[in-house]
C-alpha cells in the first residue's frame, strides 16, 4: 500500500509510470484469474474476451453513442457479467481438458467477431479517438492520473477478492477445486458458485478493459487475441496460482520483463514460452510458492 | 413412525450389470442401520443412489416421505443427508478446522456479494461457523490439529476429520461408507465410539462396512445384500445365526460367533 | 456476403457451386482429421490433449518450404526430411516437458503443452521470420474438371497422402507388436505395463508418431493455404474441434468429424460469409462441447472402432 502511494513521488518518469498503469490494468484481469483458477480450480484460455467485451463496448458507447464514459463503463460491466454468465453455464460443466478448449475456442470467436463485424467494431484495423475519462473539469490525461485511478480500482478489487476468499463463499470455491465430490456432499451448489466466479473475474477484467480503451483512445482486435489470453494464464501461473498476491507478483514482474529485454523485442514470446515451462516444470506452485517454501524453511532452522 | 429414509425396489444397472436388484429398505428414525456383503455387492453404489451421485436406474428414494429422485447432490445434501466416502474425500489444500466449516455450509446463508461486501451480517455467520466448528473438532478430539493440512494428519485421523466434517452438516441421516477401512482395531474402537455419540445427538446413521465386530458392537439393525439383492435383515444377533447370511456371505464352515 | 447470390439465383450453376464448396471443404477437412488423428494417438496413451499439435502442423510445412525453396532439395526428398526433423522436435518435446513431470496436475498438463507451443512457435518466428510462404504444387496447378466442379490436383495428392496415412496407422496398429503395444497402453495403462510394456516408452513414441502426422498434413496443406508461424493455432482448435466432435479417443470418428468440419465451414464461408469461416470450426465445437462431449460417435457401440 505505501509502495503504492510512495512509487510515484519517487519516479517522475512518465515512461516508467506509463508502464506501471498497465501493470494495473493487467493485475485487474489476473486478480480475477487467480480467483478462477487458484482457487475454484477452473482454467480459462478466453479472458482477453471479457477485455475485449469491455474495452469495445466502452468505446463504441462512448464514440458512436456518444455517452460519456462512467455509464458506457457500468454498462460494459453488465454486458461482461451477462455473455461470462451466459458462456458460463455449458462451458463451466465441463472440466479439465475439455474446460480448456471451450473457453479458448470462445475467446478465438470473439476475436474473429471482433475483426469480422467491420460497420461495428472497426475490423482488424480498430477504431480510435475514444474520449479520455473525465470526473467533472479533471481529465485523466498524464499518466500520473491515470496511475492513481487504475491502482486505486486495483486496491479495491484487491480487497474485494480478498474478502471473498475469506468467506463462506471462498471455502466453497476452493473446496471444489480439492474435491467437487466431497463438495457436493457438503451441500455446495458447486455450479452456482463456478459461474459466480467466472462472472466476477469476467467483471474484473471489463473493467480493466474499458480503463484500457479510456487511455490508449485506440483499439484493435490485436490486442485481444489469444495470446494476451496465454499472458495473462502465464502471469498467474508464475507467480503462484494459489493465491491472489502470487497472481500479483506474477504480473509486476512479466510487466517489467519485456522491459528489461528491451534488446529482444520479437523474442519476448520464446521468453514467456520458457518461463512458463521452467516455472511448470521446476516450481508447479509458483514463485509466490517458492517464497513460502523459503520461509518456513528458515522458520525451522 | 414413518421411517426417516425408504427406499423402494431400487435398482441399478451398469451398461449390462446390475449392481443392485430390486432392493427395498427402511431406516427408523434414531437407528444405527448397517449393510454388509462381500465385495461388490452393490453397497456403496446404493449409497451413490441415495446422495444423488449416480442416480438409480429405477425404483423411488423417500426421505421423511420427501421423494429425493431427481434431486442434485447438494439439495440431498441440504435437505440433511450427509456422508463419508469409502476412499476419504477431505478437501486435501485446507486446514482441519477449514474442511470441518465447509460442512457448515447447507446451514449458513452468506452468499458472494455480503462476501464481497464484507456486511456485518456475513462477518457474524463467519464467526458462528469457525467456532461451531472448533466446538465439533473439540468433539471429536483433533482441537490440537485444527490448523494443520488436512492432507497432513495421520490416515485414522483423515477418517475422523471426514466424520467431524459430515456432521458438521447436522445432517438428520448420515451415510458412513466403511468408516473403519485402513484403522487398526485402537482407531476402530475410537470410531465406534465417536459414531455412537454422534448418534445420542440425535442422528439417525446408515453404513456399510467390512469390520464385523464393529458393526455387531454399534448397529441396531443388519441389512445383507449378496449380487446386489438383499438376502437378509434383521438385529445383529439374527444376522449372525442365518443359515443363508452364513452360506453366502461368511462362508460354508463358519457357525456363528 | 456478396458475390454469391446472383449465381445462386440460377439453378444449375448453384449445384456446381456446392459441389465446388463441398470438394474445397473436403480440402480442408482433411488436415483437420489429420490433426485431430494426430491429438488421438497421444490421448490414448496419456490421456493429455496436447496444445502443440497444431504446431507441429506449422512446422512440417515451414522445414518443407526451407528444404525446398532456399536448399532447392526436390520434393521427394524434402519430404521425408521435413517429416523427420518435426518428429524430432515432437520427440524433444517430449523428453523435455513431459517426461520430467512426476504426477502432474491437469490444469499444469494443459499450461505446460501451452507453454510448449509458444515455445515453438517463437522458435519458428526466430527461424523464419513472420512472413508467409508459399509452396510449389506437388503436380501441375491444372484443376482438372470433376463433374461440374473443378479440383486442384493438389487436392487429389492430399486426399491420396491422407487415406495412405490413415491405412498405414490402422495397418501399424493391427498388426505391429509396437502398434499393439500402444493400444494395450490406450485400453489400459497399468495392465499394460504389468505385462511388460514399457510405458514411457510409448509416450514418447506416441509424441514420435503425432509429431509425424501433424508434419505431413503441414507439408501437403501449404501448397494451397500457404503457410506461416502463427498458423498452427487455430489449425490446432480446429483439429481439437474434429477430434472432440468424433469423440475424444476415437481416430476413425477423428476423420469423418474433420471432413464434417471442413465441409460446413467452406460451404458457411462461400454461401453466408468469408469473414466468420474461422469461427464455425470452434462454434461447431462449442456445440460438441456443450450438448454431447462424447462426440458424435461417442457411444458405447462405437468404442469398438477405438481400436482403429
Amino acid at each position: 500500500m505505501l509502495v503504492l502511494v510512495a512509487l510515484p513521488m519517487v519516479m517522475r518518469n512518465p515512461y516508467y509510470l506509463g508502464i506501471m498503469v498497465f501493470m494495473g490494468i493487467y493485475s485487474l484481469i489476473t486478480i480475477g484469474l487467480s480467483l478462477l483458477m487458484g482457487y475454484a480450480g477452473q482454467i480459462s484460455l478466453g479472458h482477453a474476451a471479457f477485455f475485449a467485451t469491455g474495452a469495445y463496448t466502452s468505446g463504441i458507447l462512448t464514440t458512436k453513442a456518444h455517452l460519456s464514459p462512467l455509464p458506457a463503463f457500468l454498462a460494459a460491466i453488465v454486458l461482461t457479467a451477462c455473455i461470462a454468465f451466459l458462456i458460463g453455464i455449458p462451458t463451466l460443466r465441463l472440466k479439465g481438458h475439455y474446460l480448456a478448449m471451450a473457453t479458448l475456442g470462445f475467446g478465438q470467436i470473439v476475436y474473429v467477431a471482433l475483426n469480422a463485424s467491420v460497420d461495428f467494431t472497426g475490423g482488424p484495423s480498430g477504431f480510435g479517438e475514444i474520449p479520455r475519462i473525465a470526473l467533472g473539469n479533471l481529465v485523466v490525461e498524464s499518466q500520473l492520473a491515470r496511475y492513481c485511478l487504475v491502482w486505486a480500482l486495483v486496491v479495491i478489487v484487491l480487497l474485494f477478492s480478498l474478502n471473498l476468499i475469506h468467506s463462506r463463499v471462498g471455502r466453497a470455491l476452493r473446496s471444489i477445486h480439492s474435491s467437487e465430490l466431497a463438495a457436493n456432499a457438503m451441500g455446495v451448489n458447486t455450479s452456482k458458485y463456478k459461474i459466480q466466479v467466472f462472472v466476477l473475474s469476467a467483471i474484473y477484467a471489463s473493467i480493466a478493459g474499458s480503463l484500457y480503451a479510456h487511455f490508449v483512445t485506440f483499439i484493435s482486435p490485436g490486442s485481444f487475441d489469444l495470446e494476451f489470453s496465454i499472458l495473462l494464464v502465464t502471469m498467474v501461473v508464475v507467480g503462484g496460482m494459489a493465491n491472489v498476491w502470487g497472481a500479483l507478483l506474477g504480473t509486476v514482474l512479466l510487466t517489467l520483463l519485456p522491459e528489461f529485454l528491451r534488446g529482444f523485442k520479437d523474442y519476448d514470446i520464446l521468453i514467456y514460452g520458457s518461463t512458463l515451462l521452467l516455472i511448470m516444470i521446476f516450481m508447479p506452485e509458483g514463485l509466490f510458492g517458492l517464497v513460502k517454501k523459503l520461509r518456513s524453511v528458515r522458520g525451522r532452522m | 413412525m414413518e421411517p426417516i429414509l425408504e427406499a423402494i425396489n431400487l435398482s441399478k444397472r451398469f451398461g449390462g450389470l446390475v449392481a443392485v436388484s430390486d432392493v427395498s429398505l427402511k431406516v427408523e428414525t434414531g437407528e444405527i442401520k448397517a449393510i454388509i456383503g462381500p465385495n461388490g455387492a452393490g453397497k456403496t453404489t446404493i449409497f451413490n443412489a441415495i446422495t444423488g451421485v449416480d442416480p438409480p436406474t429405477a425404483g423411488e428414494i423417500r426421505f421423511k416421505g420427501q421423494k429425493l429422485n431427481g434431486l442434485k447432490p447438494y439439495e440431498i445434501a441440504s435437505q440433511g443427508i450427509s456422508r463419508t466416502f469409502q476412499n476419504v474425500e477431505l478437501f486435501d489444500n485446507m486446514s482441519v478446522l477449514e474442511n470441518v466449516m465447509v460442512g457448515r455450509h447447507p446451514r449458513t446463508f452468506s452468499g458472494l456479494l455480503s462476501a464481497v461486501f464484507h456486511l456485518p451480517k456475513a462477518i457474524a455467520e463467519e464467526k458462528a461457523i469457525r467456532d461451531d466448528a472448533m466446538e465439533r473438532l473439540a468433539f471429536v478430539g483433533l482441537s490440537s490439529s485444527a490448523q494443520e493440512l488436512a492432507s497432513k494428519l495421520p490416515f485414522g485421523q483423515q477418517r475422523v476429520l471426514e466424520l467431524a466434517r459430515a456432521w458438521a452438516t447436522d445432517p438428520e441421516l448420515l451415510l458412513l461408507d466403511e468408516p473403519a477401512a485402513g484403522l487398526n482395531s485402537h482407531e476402530a474402537t475410537v470410531l465406534a465410539d465417536l459414531i455412537l455419540k454422534i448418534r445420542e445427538k440425535g442422528t439417525t446413521i446408515l453404513l456399510v462396512e467390512h469390520d464385523m465386530e464393529l458393526v455387531m458392537d454399534i448397529s441396531d439393525e443388519i441389512i445383507v445384500l449378496n449380487y446386489g439383492k438383499k438376502i437378509a435383515e434383521g438385529k445383529p444377533e439374527e444376522i449372525q445365526d442365518n443359515q443363508e447370511v452364513i452360506k453366502a456371505y461368511l462362508g460354508e464352515d463358519f457357525k456363528g460367533r | 456476403m456478396i458475390g454469391l447470390a446472383p449465381i445462386l439465383e440460377s439453378q444449375e450453376m448453384s449445384a456446381s457451386i456446392i459441389l465446388q464448396l463441398i470438394l474445397s471443404g473436403v480440402t480442408i477437412g482433411s488436415i483437420y482429421a489429420m490433426v485431430a488423428l494426430g491429438f488421438n494417438i497421444i490421448y490414448n496413451s496419456t490421456s493429455i490433449i496436447n496444445f502443440a499439435q497444431g504446431e507441429f502442423v506449422m512446422l512440417g510445412g515451414m522445414f518443407m518450404v526451407s528444404l525446398v525453396g532456399p536448399l532447392n532439395l526436390p520434393m521427394w526428398v524434402a519430404f521425408p526430411i521435413a517429416v523427420l526433423a518435426v518428429t524430432l522436435i515432437g520427440t524433444a518435446f517430449e523428453r523435455l516437458c513431459i517426461h520430467p513431470l512426476k504426477m502432474p496436475s491437469v490444469l499444469s498438463l494443459i499450461i505446460i503443452t501451452i507453454a510448449g507451443s509458444i515455445l515453438l512457435k517463437g522458435g519458428a518466428m526466430f527461424a523464419w521470420g513472420k512472413e508467409t510462404f508459399s509452396l510449389p504444387h506437388f503436380s501441375t496447378e491444372k484443376p482438372i474438371l470433376l463433374l461440374e466442379a473443378t479440383i486442384l490436383p493438389q487436392t487429389v495428392w492430399i486426399l491420396g497422402i491422407i487415406g495412405m496415412v490413415v491405412l498405414l496407422l490402422a495397418l501399424f496398429f493391427r498388426f505391429t507388436i509396437v502398434g499393439k503395444a500402444m493400444r494395450a497402453c490406450a485400453a489400459n495403462r497399468p495392465a499394460a505395463s504389468l505385462v511388460g510394456i514399457n510405458v514411457k516408452r510409448i509416450v514418447l513414441l506416441s509424441f514420435a508418431l503425432s509429431a509425424a502426422i501433424g508434419a505431413i498434413a503441414g507439408i501437403i496443406i501449404t501448397p494451397i493455404s500457404l503457410m506461416d508461424y502463427e498458423r498452427g493455432a487455430i489449425l490446432g482448435l480446429k483439429g481439437f474441434g474434429a477430434a472432440v466432435l468424433g469423440g475424444l479417443g476415437n481416430p476413425m470418428g477423428a476423420v469423418v468429424a474433420g471432413f464434417l468440419i471442413g465441409i460446413v465451414e467452406s460451404l458457411c464461408a462461400g454461401l453466408i460469409s468469408s469473414h466468420y469461416k474461422d469461427a464455425v470450426g470452434l462454434v461447431v465445437l462449442l456445440m460438441v462441447l456443450f450438448i454431447k462431449p462424447s462426440g458424435l460417435f461417442g457411444s458405447a457401440q462405437v468404442s469398438k472402432l477405438k481400436k482403429f
